[in-house]
C-alpha cells in the first residue's frame, strides 16, 4: 500500500487528482525481471529500469490525456530477484490491477497466465520473443507487444534480398535461443529465396567478456574462424547471447557486412528513430529518464498505450470492457512507426513494422517495398494466419 | 543545380545557432553571377509586362533544407530561396500582409521574414519546438503548439511577447480558429483530441475524441462544422462545434492502395463551403470532397507524401507540399486537375500565400 501511494506522488498524480471529481483509477502492474544480461560492448548493457522506463513514460501520456475524461492511471512495479515465484508476485499484482505488463521468459510467463485465467487479468507480455508463445503455447489472455523471432529476422531478410545480399554465411551460438534465432533465419532465407552457403556454430566455451587485452586476441581469432567459407555477400549471425556477434563486424577474413545479432540488427525500436514524430516521444523519455529508450521500453510503452487508447475509446476502466475493445476489430494503436499496429487475432501478436539499425542510424525499416500481402504488408513479417499453429484458449 | 544541392547541404549541417549571412538574392546556379544578372532581369522584365493581376507569392518552408522557397504564381517558378533556422514547418503570413511567420521547431521559436526584403528580420518567444500555429482575425494574438511541452502558447503578436500557456493533451499538433474568433481549436497526436479552448479565458471548455494521431483542425468558413484529420486512424472527422460532438466522418478508399497508405493530414476548403481538398500523405493524393454529403468525388494525383496546401487568393489553384518528391503540385481548382509541378528545397514542409 505504501510502495502504491508512493507510486502515485511520483507521478504526479496526486496534483491532477484536485482537478475531476473522484477520477477512476485503473491500475496497471509491470511485472519483471532485474536485468542480468551482460553484453559484449559496454554500450549495450541494459539500464536497470529497462522496459519500465517506458511503461511510466506511457502512463503519463495517459494521465495527460486522463484528465480530460476523468481517468487516472496508477503503475505498481514490481521486480523479481532471481529464484521468487512469478506466480505469487503476479497474483498479488493482480489484486489491484487489472492489466499486467511482463517482462519474462517464457516458461514464466506461460505459468502466470494460466494462473490468472480465470480472474479476467489482461496480460501484456513486453519483453520475449520465442515463437511458441504465439504458436503452440499461445495463450487467450496474453496481448504480445513483443515482436517475435520470426518477425525479426524476416524484417532482416528481407532488406538483404532487396539488397541483392542472396547468399548468406550463418553462424550461429551454442545457446538454445542462439538457435532458435537461427532456426528463424533459416526459415526466412527459405521464404525469401536467400542461400545460406554455409553454417558455422561458435562454441561459447566460457571466459570473460571483459578483459584488459581482448582487443589483440578477438582481431586474431575472427579473422581464422571466418576464413575459408564459400563465396558469400553477408555474414549473418545468431548471437542472442552475447558471446561473438560484436566482434565479427570489421574482423571478418573476407570484407563482408555484418547482420543479425550485430551489425545491422532487426529491432522493434532504437534510440536513434526520429521519424514519424518519434522525436517527440524520444525527447519525452529523455526527460523522464535521463537515458534513450530502448526496444524493451518502446514494447512496454505501447503495452501502456494500448490500454490507455481502448479507456479512452471505451471511456472505462473495466478490464472486461477494454479487453472486449483491444481483441475488437475496431482496435489500433499509434506508435511512431510510421502505421497504425493492430492485432492479429488469431495469437494476439501485435503487427509492426520492424527498424533495421546499426547503432547509430535506423538504416531501413521493414516490410520492404515489393513484399506483398492480401490483409497487411505487416503479415509479410513472421509468421501469417493459415501457418499459425495456435489455438487460442 | 549541383551548385543548389551542395549549398543547401553544408547549411543543414551548420549547427551555429547564428543567422547565415544573406544570400545574394537567388539561388545560385552553376553559371553563378551570369544567371544572377539574367534572372534578375527577367524578373524584371516580367514585373513589367504582365499585369499582376493573377501573380501571388507563395512561401514554402523545406523542413530539412532549413529554407523558404519563394514561388511566383505566374512563372510558377522559384525565385529566391530563403535560409532560416533549423526545422522550419508551420508558415503564415501577419494578416497586414508584411510579414512571413515560420516555425523553426529545432531552434524554439518563430522566425519572422520581411515580404519586401524576403530575409529574416525578427523572432518570436514561441516556446519549445514550435510546430503549427494561428492568429487570431485582427492578427494581434498568436497561438503556438508546442508538441515538446503538451502546451499552447499565447503570444501578443505586436509586442512580440508571451502571454501564457495553455496545458492540452500530449503532442499538440492541429491549431485553427472559429471564424467569430472565439473558439481557438488544438489537436493533441497522442492523446486524440480535438481540444475546444476559449479565447477570452484561454481554458479548455470541452475536448472531442476523434481517431489516432489528429494532425490537422479546419473550420467551414460558416463554423457549421469543425474538420479534423487522424493521420494513423485515416479518417477526418466532422464535428459539432456547438454539441461539441462528431457527426460524421470522411472515409478513404484507392483501388488497389492499401488502407495503411491512406494517411490524411492537411484540409482545405473552398469560401463557399462546397468543396473540401484533403492531403493523403503517402497515398501521393488529394481527396476532392464534397462537403454536403461528405463523400469523396476525386482523387487527384500529386507528388509524394503530400501534407499541406495553401489556395490563392483569388481561389483559382491550389498549391500543395509533396515532402518525399520535394516539389509542389498546382492543382487548378475548378478543373480538379494538376496542372504543374515545381521543385523546391528538401522535405516541402508548409505552405502559405501572399494576400
Amino acid at each position: 500500500m505504501i510502495r502504491w501511494l508512493a507510486g502515485l506522488i511520483g507521478f504526479g498524480l496526486a496534483a491532477t487528482s484536485a482537478l475531476a471529481a473522484e477520477p477512476a483509477v485503473i491500475g496497471v502492474g509491470y511485472l519483471g525481471v532485474a536485468p542480468t544480461r551482460s553484453t559484449l560492448s559496454l554500450v549495450d548493457l541494459p539500464a536497470e529500469n529497462d522496459g519500465v522506463a517506458g511503461a511510466r513514460l506511457a502512463i503519463e501520456d495517459n494521465n495527460t490525456t486522463g484528465k480530460f475524461l476523468g481517468q487516472r492511471f496508477a503503475l505498481e512495479e514490481r521486480r523479481m530477484r532471481e529464484g521468487e515465484d512469478p506466480v505469487q508476485a503476479a497474483t498479488t499484482l493482480a489484486e489491484k490491477n487489472g492489466f499486467i505488463i511482463t517482462d519474462l521468459p517464457a516458461d514464466a510467463l506461460l505459468k502466470v497466465s494460466d494462473a490468472l485465467r480465470d480472474r479476467g487479468t489482461l496480460l501484456f507480455n513486453a519483453g520475449a520473443i520465442d515463437e511458441r508463445l504465439r504458436e503452440a503455447d499461445c495463450r487467450a489472455n496474453v496481448i504480445h507487444t513483443a515482436p517475435t523471432r520470426a518477425m525479426l529476422a524476416d524484417a532482416l531478410g528481407q532488406y538483404l534480398v532487396w539488397k541483392r545480399w542472396s547468399r548468406w554465411l550463418l553462424v550461429v551460438g551454442s545457446h538454445d535461443e542462439d538457435k532458435l534465432f537461427a532456426d528463424a533465419l533459416r526459415r526466412t532465407a527459405a521464404r525469401f529465396g536467400a542461400k545460406i552457403v554455409q553454417e558455422k556454430t561458435f562454441e561459447d566455451k566460457g571466459g570473460a567478456r571483459r578483459t584488459d587485452s581482448g582487443v589483440t586476441l578477438i582481431q586474431r581469432q575472427m579473422p581464422v574462424f571466418t576464413q575459408g567459407a564459400p563465396a558469400y555477400d553477408v555474414l549473418v549471425a545468431a548471437d542472442e547471447s552475447e558471446v561473438f556477434g560484436a566482434y565479427l563486424p570489421y574482423r571478418t577474413w573476407d570484407p563482408r557486412p555484418v547482420a543479425g545479432s550485430a551489425g545491422l540488427v532487426p529491432r522493434s525500436w532504437d534510440a536513434a528513430q526520429d521519424q514519424w514524430g518519434a522525436i517527440q516521444m524520444q525527447n519525452r523519455f529523455m526527460k523522464l529518464n535521463s537515458r534513450r529508450m530502448t526496444a524493451l521500453d518502446m514494447q512496454a510503452w505501447t503495452a501502456a498505450r494500448m490500454i490507455g487508447e481502448a479507456t479512452s475509446r471505451t471511456n472505462s476502466g473495466d478490464v472486461k470492457k477494454v479487453t472486449d475493445f483491444i481483441k475488437g476489430p475496431d482496435f489500433s494503436v499509434a506508435a511512431f512507426k510510421g502505421t497504425r499496429l493492430t492485432l492479429r487475432d488469431w495469437n494476439w501478436q501485435l503487427r509492426q513494422p520492424i527498424l533495421l539499425v546499426d547503432g547509430r542510424m535506423v538504416v531501413s525499416v521493414s516490410p520492404q517495398e515489393g513484399f506483398l500481402h492480401q490483409v497487411s504488408e505487416l503479415d509479410t513479417l513472421g509468421y501469417d494466419r493459415p501457418e499459425s499453429k495456435c489455438k487460442l484458449k | 543545380m549541383q551548385a543548389e544541392v551542395s549549398e543547401v547541404m553544408r547549411w543543414s549541417r551548420c549547427r551555429d545557432s547564428a543567422p547565415p549571412p544573406p544570400l545574394a538574392g537567388e539561388v545560385r546556379t552553376a553559371r553563378g553571377q551570369i544567371s544572377h544578372i539574367l534572372r534578375a532581369a527577367l524578373l524584371g522584365a516580367l514585373a513589367l509586362a504582365a499585369a499582376p493581376a493573377h501573380a501571388f507569392i507563395a512561401y514554402v518552408s523545406n523542413e530539412k533544407s532549413n529554407t523558404v522557397s519563394v514561388i511566383d504564381t505566374d512563372s510558377w517558378t522559384v525565385t529566391k530561396t530563403i535560409k532560416v533556422g533549423q526545422r522550419p514547418r508551420g508558415i503564415d503570413f501577419t494578416r497586414d500582409g508584411k510579414f512571413v511567420m515560420v516555425a523553426v521547431g529545432d531552434d524554439d521559436t518563430i522566425q519572422m521574414i520581411d515580404a519586401k526584403t524576403q530575409g529574416v528580420v525578427d523572432s518570436l518567444p514561441s516556446g519549445p519546438d514550435p510546430e503549427l500555429f494561428v492568429q487570431d482575425a485582427a492578427g494581434k494574438t498568436l497561438y503556438v503548439a508546442n508538441e515538446n511541452d503538451n502546451t499552447v502558447t499565447v503570444i501578443d503578436l505586436e509586442k512580440r511577447a508571451r502571454l501564457g500557456d495553455i496545458q492540452v493533451g500530449v503532442e499538440p499538433e492541429g491549431m485553427t480558429i472559429s471564424p467569430d474568433g472565439k473558439t481557438l481549436i488544438n489537436t493533441s497526436e497522442t492523446t486524440n483530441m480535438a481540444h475546444f479552448i476559449d479565447t477570452a479565458q484561454r481554458q479548455i471548455v470541452a475536448n472531442v475524441l476523434v481517431d489516432a494521431r489528429p494532425r490537422f483542425a479546419e473550420f467551414k468558413h460558416d463554423s457549421s462544422e469543425l474538420w479534423v484529420s487522424s493521420e494513423i486512424g485515416g479518417t477526418v472527422s466532422i464535428i459539432d462545434p456547438k454539441k461539441h460532438e462528431v457527426i460524421g466522418k470522411v472515409v478513404f478508399e484507392i483501388p488497389g492502395l492499401r488502407k495503411e497508405a491512406i494517411q490524411p493530414v492537411g484540409i482545405g476548403m473552398t469560401k463557399d463551403d462546397k468543396t473540401a481538398f484533403v492531403a493523403l500523405g503517402p497515398a501521393n493524393r488529394i481527396a476532392v470532397v464534397d462537403v454536403a454529403s461528405r463523400k469523396v468525388t476525386k482523387y487527384l494525383l500529386v507528388g509524394q507524401r503530400v501534407w499541406h496546401m495553401a489556395f490563392t487568393p483569388d481561389e483559382k489553384y491550389l498549391l500543395t507540399t509533396n515532402g518525399v518528391s520535394n516539389d509542389v503540385s498546382v492543382i487548378d481548382v475548378a478543373a480538379q486537375k494538376v496542372i504543374k509541378t515545381i521543385q523546391v528545397g528538401e522535405l516541402p514542409w508548409g505552405i502559405a500565400i501572399a494576400p
